[in-house]
């Protein structure tokens, strides 16, 4: 793990029980600039979802394969890149959980938490391979629950 | 993740302790549903009050849970569901597929 002022980055090997290593330290930086155990929660589970999609979806459990996590706080602002090794996916491919067709469904719910919880995502795929997707909450805002966490 | 069971009134209470995330937990789910369902008992209260943490993967397998007991001609219902894991299934809409209760007793007696 590197840490440099307000930037924090760790890599790790495709294996799920990394994943809460990464979500610890997003629960961290939210608690360390002040937001509530709550608003700290649901970032961290956005970043669970998106740490484990890249070791499943991007990196198809590869353990040679990397995931790669960074934390950028600029002002309340807090910017969270998840990159992968993979070849990427579509996420529009991914259905609406919310569509009665698909409430039933085991899985396709992830995107769907991560939208929740954060102010935006965005995917982007390197031509060389690999997927990352960037993460973005104003921290000023996220104390509360889930639906105050998207106020 | 760890469960226990017992029996009342002819319904299985299964609690549930610990994480039902990917890779921990979330198959275990799916094999606590089924042990249960082989034993004849498909009359299943879960009671997550232990439940630690529970991400979209054990989202996934309550919901694949509760399709399997359905189709085995059984039911599934909730007890004690944690705030976090309430919400949870609000966003979803999942709410509204499961039956959820606060009183144990009551719980049986839906059945």
């Amino acid at each position: 793990m590197e840490t440099n002022g307000d930037r924090v980055e760790i890599t790790i090997s495709s294996r799920f029980e990394n994943i809460e290593l990464v979500q610890v330290i997003a629960e961290h930086l939210c608690e360390t600039a002040g937001v509530d155990e709550d608003g700290s929660h649901w970032v961290g589970m956005a970043v669970r979802e998106a740490v484990a999609n890249a070791i499943k979806h991007g990196n198809k459990l590869d353990v040679q394969k990397k995931v790669n996590a960074r934390f950028e706080l600029a002002g309340s602002e807090l910017e969270i890149t998840i990159s992968d090794e993979g070849e990427g996916f579509d996420p529009e491919e991914v259905g609406d959980p919310l569509n009665p067709q698909n409430l039933m469904k085991t899985s396709g719910r992830g995107i769907f938490y991560m939208r929740t919880f954060m102010d935006r995502i965005q995917y982007s795929f390197h031509p060389g391979g690999g997927t990352s997707l960037m993460m973005f909450k104003n921290l000023a805002k996220s104390n509360g629950g889930v639906a105050s966490s998207k106020a | 993740m760890k469960a226990t069971s017992r029996s009342v009134d002819g319904v299985d209470i299964i609690s549930l302790q610990g994480k039902i995330t990917i890779g921990a937990g979330d198959s275990q789910l799916r094999d606590v549903i089924n042990e249960a369902l082989n034993s004849g008992n498909n009359k299943i209260l879960l009671d997550m009050s232990g439940v630690t943490t529970i991400d979209s993967s054990g989202i996934g397998e309550l919901v694949g849970s509760y399709t399997t007991v359905t189709n085995r001609g059984g039911k599934l219902k909730l007890l004690h569901l944690p705030a976090k894991l309430n919400e949870l299934l609000h966003v979803t809409q999942l709410i509204t597929v499961f039956e959820v209760y606060e009183n144990e007793e009551e719980a049986v007696k839906s059945f």
